[in-house]
């Protein structure tokens, strides 16, 4: 309205001068409403930040801060995490070979096992991750490439995909169904966690491939097309898998609740990290039973299908096995930040004390008696 | 402005080397005259349409589009808008353009309704019926057509169609009466003259019968001056020639008053009659805070561009390992690896630009001027501004100017009318030097004849009976008072011998009706103008008639006015009155020396003075006068020096007869008001065409000198003893020696000793002073002038003409602080200061309304000049200040981690919040709190700083605007921006911030994405920005809760909403149950609160240890009222706790 007011200015000055009929004479002569509003006498609440007012604030914040900080730092403290790099960097690493002798459209799978122990059990239920670092899903050409439409299960956007998608849009003439970036990179690692006993044998620890990714994300926002039969390869007739896929979308998985779009492992691939370290739930280990910790103490295999290249881009790969609080994940930033703040709060406090009860007095009474 | 252009090419048009040429030839009629006298040059003048409006119907848009663009910010947000339409850029064109197009649209259909306004009002003025004679017979026509030359007849009480002379009237001596309120806001009627030699005229057919040319000059904006001729042609004689001034010119837009009847021939129409050419809007003015925003505004476009640069650069650097720049996984389309790296580069500049643009957001020039717009109203509001007797309030004609009113160091008043009431009084007069005193009115019953009178002195011989009379009858006479037409003349008799008290006289000087009155009361009555003859009637009750021959009228150069009349014995006498210094050196005889001594007691006691004399006059001698007034008049070149010279012969060798004396009374707290404006550290400088001796009266008055000041004198008497030169060098010795002693005091507190100085300057010295420099010393006067006036406290400078008023100013203005200047007046003679100042107020006044209409803002009173300065200009002042700062404070905050994001996102323009978000931040989630808060926020209440009003200093000198806060601000908000990024970053760097989403359910634990950071970032922003404001808000009343807490609460419904439904429009679904996945994890709660404490905390401390350590007085006055100790000590008697040292010596 800035604008607008300017011009108010060229206005008032046609219309004083505009012979129209009264024209600015007779000015209004009411005398102005005397509503408080008006007079500027509206009743208030006049707060001033004085040392006397903040300093019980920040004795507070210090008393509240400081205990939850402790609660916060001890809870993470006794959360367990466990994380392995299996990038194969090293030339001793087990799955050097593998990361070196790379090609997309190698038929055989590269495999390396990576052995690690558990100096504690995991008790509760664990949660398994797979981190990769220096990769950055959040550029921007890579965020947006993506058709929220089509994995929403619009007919149309799965023939004819979103623009942003290129160049992952068609392939050969045929529409890439996921199509885009995102989904092109679908992290396709396997990862196989084996317990071994101390007495030799190896046992399959069992995953939990589902209830990883957001319920919404995956009951509403993705959806699988709906078709002419219940078969889904027949939905995705007419469309070609993403370049670096092995397998069609309708492959993903043999569960017809975990397949297509709504695969869970796409769905939480499919929300691009915020930093270009991050991890990702991958399985879950739910606890069997109440006798036993989930993950008991000892020896591990890590059984990798080693699909998914990084070192083209000095990226790491990791696994990691964590179990979780009321507060998420291990994470003593919070508890420190708490901790911090709270002191700093009561020092403060103390130090504003000290000048209240210097200064403040004293200034006070020099004005009175001036 | 349309009219410019065409004053441009009609200046053009006159400054031709043929002098003809700016003339125009006007055929009566459209009859041409007959053949052989002159060439028949056809001239095209336009027709009467009066256009006011800017638009038609098919040029609204693209006009309208043009005209907003031309303004800078518009166009900065329309290239940012076209930017994001043409490249690829991060955010969507949606999120300028929205905003953008709100303003425009918002903007075009206020004006496109105001122009229809003007285009209905236009339609209905060129419309309207006028009455045109053609042909002997009274035609109707729509006034558009009419056209130069038509004689038109307009009736009572109807507005003139167009610019006319006029030809003759219904009354018999071919006068008419008008007013021209709508002009220029004088409700007096005005006498105008129709020509001599067709005043006769009474009926259509005579008029059409007239055959005559006029010529003028083009037309120009001036309302009181015009020059022309009128060619008469009769009986194919030679045409008889006669003048044509002003007083012949009925303007458009007045109207008839009090004539039946009058007939008169246009010769400016439309477009080109004077009040059309006065259409232009005054130059528009710039308060001190807008500069520095403006400033402040640069500086963020420095800082945006090398953000852009920075990380421009950076991307490109990064970008070297082509695994970086594009890995497998984030492959480019082939379109993109082809283009050009310089293109790219530019177009990856151009993406930075536009992601960072809001850190310059369209809603805080929208913001700004709402305030001010809103704001303005609290003025118009004000209840204690409202004068009863006016029955007005104030009035805001600009509201660019709000916050200046909190910043003025230098106040120019006018005296009269302003500080005074301009209510003018008859005290006394005296004729060669016996004083004459009429008695009061208010002791009831008026007394006629010689018992009304006291004499002081002597009683006069019968000598000095004769002059006594002569005396009366001059005053009598020489004025230019009319008599209301409504009270007959018998009216005016019984009222006298009634004792009426109202007033007969209507005049647009108010000392000629005091004088006039007073000689009523005197037992002179003036009771009318009729056939040019005046009429009074006399102590005896009977009525003498004069004949008014000439009326040399009063102008402020020459400073007094005279008439030449024929008494009824046949004897002519010239009358002539006039400020002393303009009457005595025209004087050869008469007691000058006892009246010029009257004159001065009478100056020093505050009263006006005029002075009386007269000459007798041979019938020669008049002829010879009136050849020399007809020739001046009747040139069309000059005429207005070659009157001035003409007067100048004709008003010699006056015999002096003696002086009046008129008191002028102080306004109403005038003195309260000039010292309270003193105590806030403003400096007053009266401006007064008033003599000397008088203006220092009234300054003593109003306390603008006390008893203890010591003046300064710098006038023409100094200077006719000594040089300019040493007298300036001499004040300034003397002024700045105190100076100098001063600045040792003030340490010591010794500063009762401080002496205040007072000047006083008249205008003549002041032109020596100001006279552009021949060699280098004269332009030291300048400098050493400039030097004394800053020392001292209170100003005084007289005999100003109106121009010089506006010199002073400007002086000041141009002078090396660049202070903040303020002109107050009320009469005509201030709209140039007025003009020029920084702030230029009107006081509704008695001298018609040119000053308030002229003015940024009008006021009845001028004790109203102190609420206005310091309780309005203050708040404005502070929540203007607040609100630029804030602003930019937000947006720091706003736009930081986006750029923080881009080195953890390989600088590829990702942006850190969704489009919903950036596009609503400024409109809707942090806009209106703010807005509010510029509205009512009041840190003080508005008795304490009315009460104390040295609380103005605090803020002087654009104290809240200073680099040294704006940095302070800048610095808070990248502080809390970090707070922001960095906070989250720490959140969800290689640790698990995930959420426990369905915690009641299946208890699993989510990733979050990069949306879920952005709006963990977003939300600790808003809260936090919104918290600031709370932090600063001193006045809660239920207004700001509501909209504070409600704006919050906004957001948090909002981003539920926009996250809760899979919206279908949207070709994306980023933001599907981000929110509320958030808000179920912990961590993230925790986060939030511990984030926007840490945010906070600087700004706390710091204001807490400010307020503890170093308080300003607004501070210390805030904690006094906190505690309650305000309450029991005002009422002691202590006017002002907190005076600064050198105020708190007076007692």
């Amino acid at each position: 309205m800035m604008a607008s007011s300017y011009s108010t200015k060229e206005e008032d000055g046609h219309q004083s001068g505009a012979p129209g009929p009264g024209g600015g004479v007779n000015a209004k002569s009411r005398k102005p409403d005397n509503t408080a509003f008006k007079q500027q006498r509206l009743p208030a609440w006049q707060p001033i930040l004085t040392a006397g007012t903040v300093l019980p604030a920040f004795f507070i914040i210090g008393l509240l801060f400081i205990p939850i900080g402790i609660g916060l730092y001890v809870t993470s403290n006794n959360i367990k995490e466990y994380e392995i790099d299996y990038t194969g960097v090293d030339m001793s690493s087990p799955c050097f070979n593998c990361s070196q002798n790379y090609s997309w459209n190698s038929t055989k799978p590269c495999r390396c096992s990576v052995s690690f122990s558990l100096d504690q059990p995991f008790e509760s239920n664990v949660f398994m991750y797979y981190g990769l670092s220096n990769y950055y899903q959040n550029h921007r050409r890579y965020v947006k490439s993506r058709d929220d439409s089509q994995l929403n299960g619009n007919l149309n956007a799965l023939k004819d995909p979103s623009k942003e998608c290129e160049p992952y849009r068609m392939n050969d003439g045929l529409p890439i169904a996921p199509c885009g970036a995102i989904a092109n990179s679908l992290f396709n690692d396997t990862l196989e966690l084996y317990y071994n006993d101390p007495n030799g044998t190896k046992t399959l620890i069992k995953l939990v491939k589902t209830g990883i990714a957001w319920w919404t994300d995956k009951h509403v926002k993705f959806r699988n097309p709906v078709g002419d039969g219940s078969n889904l390869s027949a939905v995705f007739q007419g469309t070609t898998k993403p370049v670096n896929w092995q397998k069609y979308v309708y492959q993903l998985d043999s569960d017809p609740d975990n397949n297509g779009f709504i695969n869970e492992d796409l769905i939480v691939w499919m929300r691009t990290a915020a930093l270009p370290t991050f991890r990702k739930l991958y399985r879950i280990i739910e606890k069997q039973g109440d006798a036993t910790p989930t993950l008991p103490r000892g020896n591990y295999t890590l059984l990798v299908t080693y699909n998914y290249p990084v070192r083209s881009f000095e990226g790491r790969k990791r696994m990691i096995l964590s179990t979780i609080s009321w507060m998420g994940g291990k994470n003593p930033f919070l508890g420190i930040a708490y901790i911090t703040v709270g002191s700093v709060c009561f020092f403060l406090g103390v130090v504003l004390l000290i000048i209240h009860h210097k200064y403040g007095s004293r200034s006070n009474n020099a004005d009175i008696s001036s | 402005m349309d009219f410019s252009a065409l004053r441009n090419l009609i200046s053009r048009y006159c400054t031709g080397e043929e002098n003809w040429v700016d003339s125009r030839t006007v055929y009566i009629g459209h009859r041409e005259p007959p053949p052989g006298t002159e060439a028949y040059i056809p001239q095209r003048f336009p027709d009467n349409r009066i256009v006011s409006s800017k638009y038609t119907f098919w040029n609204f848009v693209p006009k309208n589009l043009f005209e907003q663009f031309r303004r800078v910010a518009n166009f900065y947000f329309l290239i940012i808008f076209l930017v994001q339409l043409i490249i690829d850029t991060p955010t969507s064109p949606v999120t300028s353009g929205l905003p953008l197009f709100f303003v425009i649209t918002v903007t075009a259909i206020k004006q496109g309704y105001e122009d229809w306004l003007r285009h209905k009002a236009d339609n209905a003025v060129n419309q309207c019926p006028v009455h045109i004679i053609q042909h002997g017979k009274v035609v109707r026509k729509q006034s558009r057509k009419l056209r130069v030359g038509d004689v038109v007849l307009v009736k009572e009480d109807e507005t003139f169609p167009s610019d006319l002379i006029l030809l003759s009237t219904s009354r018999d001596d071919g006068t008419c009466f008008v007013t021209t309120a709508s002009l220029d806001g004088e409700s007096s009627h005005k006498t105008y003259y129709a020509v001599q030699d067709t005043k006769s005229f009474n009926t259509e057919k005579e008029v059409d019968m007239l055959r005559a040319t006029i010529e003028c000059e083009q037309p120009q904006p001036d309302l009181y001056k015009f020059v022309g001729r009128i060619n008469i042609y009769q009986d194919r004689d030679e045409p008889i020639a006669r003048p044509l001034g002003s007083e012949n010119l009925l303007l458009r837009g007045a109207t008839l008053k009090n004539t039946e009847f009058v007939y008169a021939v246009a010769i400016y129409t439309g477009m080109e009659s004077k009040m059309a050419l006065n259409y232009q809007s005054k130059s528009q003015k710039r308060s001190a805070v807008e500069k520095s925003m403006n400033a402040f505004l640069v500086v963020y476009l420095c800082i945006l561009i090398s953000k852009a640069l920075i990380n421009t650069t950076l991307k490109y650097v990064w970008q070297s390992n082509p695994n970086r720049d594009e890995p497998w996984y984030n492959g480019k389309t082939d379109h993109e690896r082809q283009r050009h790296v310089m293109i790219r580069a530019f177009t990856d500049f151009l993406a930075f630009m536009v992601l960072f643009n809001y850190i310059i957001p369209v809603s805080m020039y929208v913001t700004v001027e709402m305030q001010k717009f809103l704001g303005s109203y609290f003025i118009t509001w004000d209840d204690e501004m409202f004068d009863e007797e006016l029955g007005e309030g104030a009035l805001v004609n600009t509201s660019d100017l709000n916050e200046e009113l909190g910043q003025v160091e230098y106040v120019f008043t006018d005296k009269t009318g302003t500080l005074t009431e301009n209510n003018m009084e008859f005290i006394e007069c005296c004729v060669d030097g016996h004083v004459y005193v009429p008695h009061a009115i208010c002791n009831g019953q008026i007394l006629s004849g010689s018992s009304g009178i006291d004499m002081i002195d002597s009683s006069p011989g019968p000598d000095g009976k004769e002059r006594e009379e002569l005396f009366f009858r001059a005053l009598c006479l020489c004025h230019t008072v009319q008599v209301k037409e409504e009270e007959t003349v018998d009216g005016i008799k019984r009222g006298i011998h009634q004792g009426k008290a109202t007033s007969f006289y209507i005049s647009s000087s108010p000392d000629e009706v005091a004088l006039v009155e007073g000689m009523k009361r005197l037992g002179f009555t003036y009771l009318r103008l009729k056939d040019n003859h005046m009429e009074i009637l006399n102590r005896e009750d009977e009525v003498e008639r004069f004949e008014l021959l000439e009326v040399l009228n009063f102008d402020s150069v020459r400073r007094r006015m005279s008439v030449i009349v024929r008494s009824s014995s046949g004897h002519l006498y010239l009358f002539c009155k006039g400020a002393d210094s303009s009457i005595f050196p025209r004087v050869i005889s008469g007691k000058v020396d006892r009246v010029r001594a009257r004159v001065e007691h009478n100056a020093v006691e505050g009263l006006r003075t005029l002075c009386v004399a007269y000459k007798a006059l041979s019938q020669e001698e008049y002829h010879n006068m009136c050849q020399l007034l007809d020739s001046a008049k009747l040139a069309l070149q000059d005429r207005d020096r070659k009157l001035a010279e003409a007067y100048d012969l004709i008003e010699r060798d006056l015999v002096l007869l003696g002086a009046t004396a008129v008191e002028d009374r102080l306004q109403e707290k005038a003195a309260d008001t000039i010292e309270s404006l003193h105590k806030a550290g403003m400096k007053v400088w009266v401006l007064t065409g008033d003599k000397m001796e008088t203006a220092a009266a009234t300054c003593y008055a109003s306390k603008l000198f006390r008893r203890s000041t010591q003046i300064l004198e710098l006038t023409t008497k100094r200077t006719e003893e000594q040089s300019l030169h040493d007298v300036l060098f001499e004040l300034g010795r003397t002024v700045l020696r105190q100076h100098d002693s001063l600045t040792h005091d003030t340490f010591s507190g010794l500063s009762s000793e401080f002496q205040d100085y007072g000047l006083i300057i008249d205008g003549a010295t002041l032109s020596a002073v100001m006279k552009p420099a021949q060699d280098d010393s004269s332009g030291n006067y300048r400098e050493i002038f400039l030097e004394i006036c800053r020392n001292c406290s209170a100003v005084l400078c007289c005999r100003m003409a109106p121009l010089q008023k506006a010199q002073i100013v400007k002086l000041i203005k141009a002078s090396k602080e660049h202070p903040i200047t303020l002109a107050v007046g009320d009469g005509a003679n201030d709209v140039s200061m007025i003009l020029e100042a920084h702030v230029g107020i009107g006081i509704m006044g008695k001298e018609g309304r040119q000053a308030a209409r002229n003015s940024d803002y009008a006021i009845p009173k001028f004790k109203h000049l102190k609420k206005m300065l310091l309780v309005h200009g203050h708040y404005y002042y502070i929540r203007i200040a607040e609100l630029v700062q804030y602003f930019f404070y937000k947006n720091v905050c706003f736009i930081f981690p986006q750029f923080l994001y881009q080195f953890f996102c390989g600088f590829s323009q990702q942006p850190l919040y969704d489009t919903a978000y950036l596009t609503l931040y400024n409109i809707s989630f942090t806009s209106l709190p703010i807005l509010l808060y510029s509205l009512i926020e009041q840190h003080i209440s508005m008795d304490i700083l009315k009460r104390d009003p040295s609380l103005y200093r605090d803020i002087a000198k654009n104290c809240l605007l200073r680099w040294r806060i704006f940095i302070y601000w800048t610095f808070l908000g990248l502080f809390d921006s970090m707070v922001f990024f960095f906070g989250a970053y720490f959140l969800f760097d290689n640790t698990t911030f995930t959420s426990n989403g369905q915690l009641m359910t299946t208890n699993t634990q989510m990733i979050f994405g990069n949306w879920t950071f952005g709006t963990l970032v977003f939300t600790v922003l808003v809260f936090t920005v919104t918290l600031k404001l709370a932090l600063d808000t001193h006045y809660w009343t239920w207004i700001n809760h509501f909209v504070v807490w409600g704006s919050l609460l906004f957001y948090v419904v909002f981003s539920l909403l926009w996250g809760g439904v899979i919206w279908p429009f949207l070709n994306y679904q980023r933001m599907y149950y981000v929110f509320v996945q958030m808000l179920s994890s912990g961590p993230a709660w925790l986060g939030i609160g511990l984030l926007v404490i840490i945010s906070l905390l600087p700004d706390v401390l710091k204001k807490v240890l400010c307020r503890a350590l170093w308080p300003t007085s607004t501070e210390r006055i805030q904690r006094l009222k906190a505690d309650g100790v305000f309450q029991r000590v005002l009422p002691q008697g202590h006017d002002s706790l907190l005076d600064p040292p050198q105020c708190t010596t007076e007692t």
